[in-house]
């Protein structure tokens, strides 16, 4: 968008004045400044909109299109965004308490981590989990584990959000059955699964199956909860582990977007109706270092998907254009050196989050590039939200940076540059093609090399890292998980195995079977039919990997 | 003139950060030596399977999910039964100094923890030059 021509000649004037003395006497400290994904930083920022209509064309008023300014009307003024740490380990039991204490803390929506053994499909007694249970979060095998883990937790209460992403189904089931349980209804049930199986294969990896029954299992489940979990999310596109592999701000809204995108086009696909389930799609960004850049990043990333929804869907409910989204610091940014510096590093970034207009924040522990966070840790990371939210007053009015002329630059830059990756996604026949030929894997990984490098020779200075270095004491006070663990979860699974109906199970698995075999089929209710009775999450991957297959990695160097 | 070394960069365990990974088997191929990189998620058989197969000096092992004491000192015990104790194990990722005696005792050479210049990696691999090169 041209500034006008007038301030055109202004600027010009002031170059070759005021501007150009100080240069001659002092030149600056770079030949180049860019943000911290290399868009160019301009030295004064102007004002790119000129007039009224360009404003409500580009901005417009939160809570309505484009949503620039952000999804509700009255933003924080209303309330708060959620404040959700996202926390597991160890046993069902161990995570109950921190549940209980995070929510004793006010925090106010739990976040639940599980271990890569269940967020791969395997049971803690499978060859495969070797040192792996409850270590980066809660082992789960069957109901039993998810009965104990909110135990004394009302679901009617709280909101759930779940990191669980092949297996999403298999876990949204056994939360289904443990508020059955407490006589909750379906309908009452708040919260989001992961359920984004795209990053997977780009930058997470706790895949399963290939692309294409992972893409049914989650229009099943958008197709199962339209009907029975009205306020449930049942997707949470995630940008963020894209980011945290080293990818740059634009390449991450635009491979979210792109993957949102292909979510869109498969339940359509599918035959499901466009306002049935997109208005409960939701988004998770990081919140990366350069402030600025990341607010200029969310609020992009809103403008375009209610553009795509609008434009490219034809959605007519200003509700399926709303990006909805969760935050997360970035862990990749914190450093084992003076962890202490994690805390300022995380304030700015829920800073970001918080002028980006997010839904709910979770903010990363200072200690977490040594190892999980311990308990003191987690509480200061919360109060960081707390401060932010009742203390700096930059919750009195909605999007506080809009109209700085350098914020609204960068926005439209990164708008700019997304859409050029969305045209080269479809040249490459959509996203999944573009992530089978590695396309989205490389882009990600020359960025990330780059900032590596740039941090090797210096360019780039991460404070304690490659300056100010200090000489330091091995920490003390890390959380440990009990090596002893995984025994006693394996004996837990076994004792559940040996007190439920066996034959029931069997019943109930082969059901699973046969519906994977109808591809018109929904997978929902013969897995809560299986969960209720105790049949583990590994028997029912193992149904589902022996009909759909698995994912081969594609190795992209 | 110098043997062109061998190195294979592993995964092994369940977790998918592999950006640690693949950036030290980038840098360390930009260094000029051979580098393999096995991607994410394989099992200790398969990793020294791979490295015997590879014929390779050193085997990087990167893990950040915390099963590391589980699953290095697996790899270094199935190199030795495979008569393959010449080959150089070395790791890195969220290890915490309380776990390094241990590790270095499992025969883990050396353990490299974020933060950690690719310039440290080189110098240790060119230090144990004499013993791979024979």
């Amino acid at each position: 968008m041209p500034k006008s021509t007038e301030l055109i000649k202004k600027q010009q004037q002031w170059e070759n004045s005021t501007l150009k003395k100080v240069l001659d006497r002092n030149p600056e400290r770079k030949a180049e400044f860019t943000t911290g994904s290399w868009l160019p930083a301009e030295r004064v920022a102007l004002p790119r909109i000129t007039t009224d209509e360009e404003y409500l064309n580009k901005l417009g008023f939160p809570g309505e299109y484009p949503f620039t300014r952000g999804v509700q009307a009255t933003m924080y003024r209303g309330r708060f965004w959620t404040m959700r740490q996202y926390a597991g380990f160890g046993t069902a039991e161990e995570s109950n308490s921190r549940y209980k204490y995070l929510l004793s803390q006010g925090q106010t929506g739990l976040s639940i981590a599980f271990d890569l053994p269940t967020q791969i499909g395997y049971d803690s007694d499978d060859a495969r989990s070797l040192g792996e249970v409850g270590k980066v979060g809660v082992a789960i095998d069957t109901l039993k584990d998810m009965e104990i883990l909110f135990d004394g937790i009302p679901l009617d209460k709280v909101s759930t959000s779940m990191t669980i992403n092949a297996p999403a189904a298999i876990l949204l089931a056994m939360y289904l059955a443990v508020a059955e349980k407490q006589g909750v209804s379906k309908g009452q049930l708040n919260g989001t699964i992961q359920n984004d199986i795209l990053k997977e294969y780009i930058a997470r990896g706790t895949y399963i199956f290939p692309p294409k029954p992972s893409l049914r299992l989650i229009t099943n489940i958008f197709e199962y909860c339209s009907r029975e979990v009205p306020k449930w999310n049942t997707i949470s596109i995630s940008g963020y582990h894209i980011r945290e592999a080293g990818s740059t701000a634009i390449q991450e809204v635009a491979f979210t977007l792109a993957d949102g995108i292909a979510y869109v086009q498969a339940a359509l696909n599918a035959g499901l109706d466009l306002d049935s389930f997109a208005d409960r799609l939701s988004f998770f960004f990081n919140a990366h270092n350069d402030l600025l850049e990341e607010v200029a990043k969310f609020r992009a990333a809103r403008r375009m998907w209610a553009k795509i929804m609008k434009e490219k869907f034809g959605a007519t409910n200003p509700k399926t254009m709303m990006l909805r989204f969760h935050t997360q610091t970035a862990g990749s940014t914190l450093t084992a050196q003076q962890p202490d510096n994690n805390i300022v590093r995380v304030t700015i970034q829920t800073l970001a989050a918080v002028f980006g207009g997010t839904q709910s924040l979770h903010t990363n522990s200072r200690d977490e590039a040594l190892a999980l966070p311990s308990e003191e840790s987690v509480r200061i990371a919360l109060r960081t939200q707390q401060i932010v939210a009742y203390e700096s007053g930059v919750t009195n009015t909605v999007d506080p940076l809009a109209g700085s002329y350098y914020v609204e630059d960068l926005t439209d830059k990164i708008e700019a540059g997304v859409w050029q990756y969305l045209e080269q996604i479809e040249k490459l026949g959509g996203m999944v093609a573009a992530i089978e030929t590695g396309f989205i894997q490389k882009e990600i990984q020359e960025a990330a090399y780059r900032y590596q490098q740039e941090i090797e020779n210096g360019q780039r200075i991460v404070v304690g890292v490659n300056q100010f270095v200090i000489p330091e004491e091995p920490p003390s006070h890390l959380l440990k998980v009990d090596a002893e663990l995984q025994r006693i979860q394996i004996a837990k699974l076994a004792k559940v195995k040996s007190e439920r109906n066996q034959e029931a199970v069997k019943q109930k698995l082969a059901a699973i079977r046969q519906a994977a075999l109808s591809p018109d089929q929904n997978l929902m209710p013969p897995i809560l039919d299986a969960v209720r009775e105790y049949a583990t999450l590994g028997e029912i991957c193992n149904v589902l990997r022996d009909v759909f297959g698995e994912y081969q990695e594609s190795i992209v160097l | 003139m110098n043997k062109k070394l061998r190195i294979l960069i592993a995964k092994p365990g369940l977790d998918g950060h592999d950006r640690g990974a693949k950036y030290v088997a980038r840098a360390l191929k930009d260094a000029g030596y051979e580098v393999i990189y096995t991607g994410i998620r394989q099992s200790p058989e398969a990793i020294a399977q791979t490295a015997i197969q590879e014929d390779v000096d050193f085997v990087g092992l990167s893990l950040l999910s915390g099963a590391h004491n589980e699953l290095f000192p697996r790899v270094v015990q199935l190199l030795r039964e495979k008569q393959a104790s010449d080959i150089i194990v070395f790791g890195g990722g969220v290890i915490p100094e309380s776990d390094m005696p241990f590790l270095k005792e499992q025969g883990i050479a050396a353990i490299f923890t974020p933060g950690t210049s690719i310039a440290a990696i080189i110098e240790f691999i060119e230090a144990n030059r004499p013993r791979v090169s024979h």
